[in-house]
């Protein structure tokens, strides 16, 4: 069995008997839908070397759209949530085209840019109900079977939906379109020279994270029935960043431990420090860069390496 | 014709001058961010959060401060926190620089827009925690308090203060750095960093340098908002992100080009309000996206 099928069977066994150790699901799910944002923007960040600093506009417009849909629309949870993760698709695609012209730092300052222009368009909507975001937006049924107002149903699904964006990056990073990810990501002049239209690629790799994403930013919307504008706020955008970079840039299971490490202790944090969580944000984000860019799982995998419990 | 719109003159000319004061905050920022940009590769991401505390000073002088020295009469004023608050914030820029950044030159240029995020976050968390969101007054000086009546507009005294003030600002540090000798060798450092040094040009000394101008300049920006904007901790992060288009329309090629953009993207905001008042908050935004689809390398900028 490789290193990654243990992983992957650790994950799953993991997700399944969570919740029976009475941990509260909505934290879970919670997480999982995170989990799921910062894998999806490590497939840019840690396979394709784009840092955008405006994902939290993908995951944000995914809820609006989503709580939209299913309450004014009366979409059914699947319509809803397909609705929103295509919505966030065709809003990548746009920041991509735009975004891509550039490179390295301004390619962060311009998505950060776009995503605070979406950020105003939200706040003046009529629909998104402004500061008091899009609230009541009815859980509803899975395949008009599964009643979803359960918490326990809700989980294994949001849980479902987590493991299928979670294999999809997976594929992707494994796949030949992968590989010529990374070889832009290590030398992009060499990509070029090698006859692959790199432009063509950094901006699927786009779509497909602020896709999964939107999936994300959907999913989380059903579970909490709300849609507000903190998730479309930068400080979701760094959130995300941090995430990824706490968990190891380019590992595939870092963002998913740095996700429950960070809500974790955001939850924890916030009845006892209140406005202290952002310092205490901050300060991992310059300890992190200055002294731990590995991440956790990065690090792990470097000291396994070393003591050679796995092959280098 | 004014009329025909259903807009008032004093309306408009109001707006102009607004969109005048805003556009030389965009400039002094954005030209402390390209000075920075053009010495260290990095994009400060702090840069609005050194703004903030330029503003805060400024109001802890005049308020706070004699409190806390048990004496209070004492107010630090106006012209002394012009001075002062660019001088602290610059020194502790250069403590930054030379125990965190000073780390990172070596690697990926994202990891000091990543640093100086967390930084950033750091500052505005602790501002927060310290006076709470709401905003806080800062009392006009009184001799700027009253306005000069142009005939066709009243032009309040402190706002003309401030256009001047930052235009000076701006052309002085434009005359430094592309006029004088100590200029030649920012640039020569811009162009080179290793033979600069090979000709015997301390150049870490004067990356640390730069960045504490950088900085100061950031912070001095602060002080000429603290009466026009309530001073709070999150003044500083959404005008960042603002700056940050600015840049990228005009791109970090040249100094000037930093001024004439923050300039003229002030007045077409301000020009906005008057006309389309709904779109004001995103038409920088909307010109970065035209910028960049025309123009990628940004108006005066040139391809790195």
């Amino acid at each position: 069995m490789s290193k990654t099928a243990i992983g992957f069977a650790v994950l799953v066994i993991a997700g399944v008997i969570a919740p029976m150790l009475g941990i509260y699901p909505t934290f879970l799910m919670k997480c999982w839908c995170l989990a799921l944002f910062a894998c999806a923007f490590n497939l840019l960040l840690g396979y394709t070397g784009l840092l955008s600093f405006g994902h939290a506009a993908f995951f944000g417009a995914a809820g609006y759209i989503t709580g939209h849909a299913i309450k004014m629309w009366g979409c059914s949870f699947e319509i809803g949530i397909l609705a929103g993760t295509a919505f966030a698709a065709v809003l990548g695609w746009a920041f991509g085209v735009v975004a891509i012209r550039r490179a390295g730092i301004y390619f962060a300052m311009i998505t950060l840019a776009l995503a605070q222009m979406i950020y105003f368009v939200w706040l003046q909507m009529p629909f998104t109900g402004g500061e008091d975001g899009l609230q009541g937006v009815p859980r509803g049924t899975l395949f008009g079977v599964i009643d979803l107002s359960d918490n326990m149903n809700l989980y294994y699904v949001v849980f479902a939906i987590f493991l299928c964006g979670f294999f999809l990056i997976y594929r992707t990073i494994n796949s030949p379109f992968g590989q010529v990810l990374k070889a832009i990501r290590e030398n992009e002049p060499r990509a070029i020279s090698l006859g692959y239209d790199v432009d063509k690629y950094k901006l699927v790799a786009f779509v497909l994270s602020a896709a999964l994403s939107g999936l994300a930013g959907a999913t989380k919307t059903v579970v909490f029935q709300l849609a507000s504008l903190t998730d479309a706020h930068w400080h979701t955008s760094g959130e995300v960043v941090l995430m990824t970079l706490l968990g190891g840039l380019g590992t595939v299971f870092g963002p998913v431990v740095s996700a429950f490490v960070i809500v974790g202790l955001q939850n924890q944090l916030a009845d006892k420090v209140g406005s202290w969580v952002q310092v205490i944000m901050g300060l991992i984000f310059v300890v992190c860069v200055l002294a731990f860019r590995r991440g956790i799982v990065g690090e792990l995998l470097a000291f396994a390496r070393k003591t050679g419990i796995v092959k280098a | 014709m004014f009329e025909l719109l259903g807009i008032t003159p004093q309306a408009l000319y109001g707006q102009l001058l607004i969109g005048l004061i805003n556009g030389s905050f965009y400039a002094v920022l954005s030209l402390g961010l390209a000075v920075i940009f053009g010495l260290l590769n990095i994009i400060n991401f702090a840069h609005g959060a050194q703004y903030m505390m330029g503003a805060f000073i400024a109001w802890l002088g005049l308020t706070q401060v004699g409190p806390w020295i048990g004496d209070p009469e004492f107010h630090l004023n106006y012209w002394a926190a012009l001075v002062i608050a660019p001088l602290l914030v610059g020194a502790f820029g250069m403590i930054i620089e030379r125990t965190m950044l000073a780390r990172l030159y070596r690697l990926d240029h994202l990891y000091g827009l990543l640093l100086t995020f967390g930084i950033a976050l750091i500052i505005e968390g602790l501002f927060r925690y310290a006076y709470g969101v709401s905003g806080q007054q800062y009392e006009l000086p009184e001799v700027f308090q009253g306005a000069f009546d142009l005939g066709f507009m009243h032009l309040p005294k402190y706002r003309a203060w401030v256009i001047c003030a930052s235009l000076t600002v701006c052309f002085a540090t434009w005359y430094v750095i592309e006029r004088t000798k100590l200029g030649s060798y920012l640039r020569a450092g811009t162009e080179n960093p290793r033979l600069t040094q090979a000709f015997g040009v301390n150049v870490p000394l004067m990356i640390t340098l730069t960045y504490g101008f950088g900085v100061a300049l950031a912070a001095f920006a602060g002080v000429l908002a603290a009466p026009i904007f309530t001073v709070s901790p999150l003044m500083g992060a959404d005008l960042i992100i603002v700056v940050f288009a600015v840049v990228v329309i005009g791109g970090m090629g040249s100094i000037l080009g930093s001024i004439i953009t923050g300039l003229g993207l002030g007045l077409i905001q301000g020009l906005t309000k008057v006309f389309y008042p709904e779109a004001s908050a995103v038409v920088i935004f909307v010109i970065m996206v035209i910028v960049l689809l025309v123009r990628p390398a940004g108006l005066f900028g040139r391809e790195k």
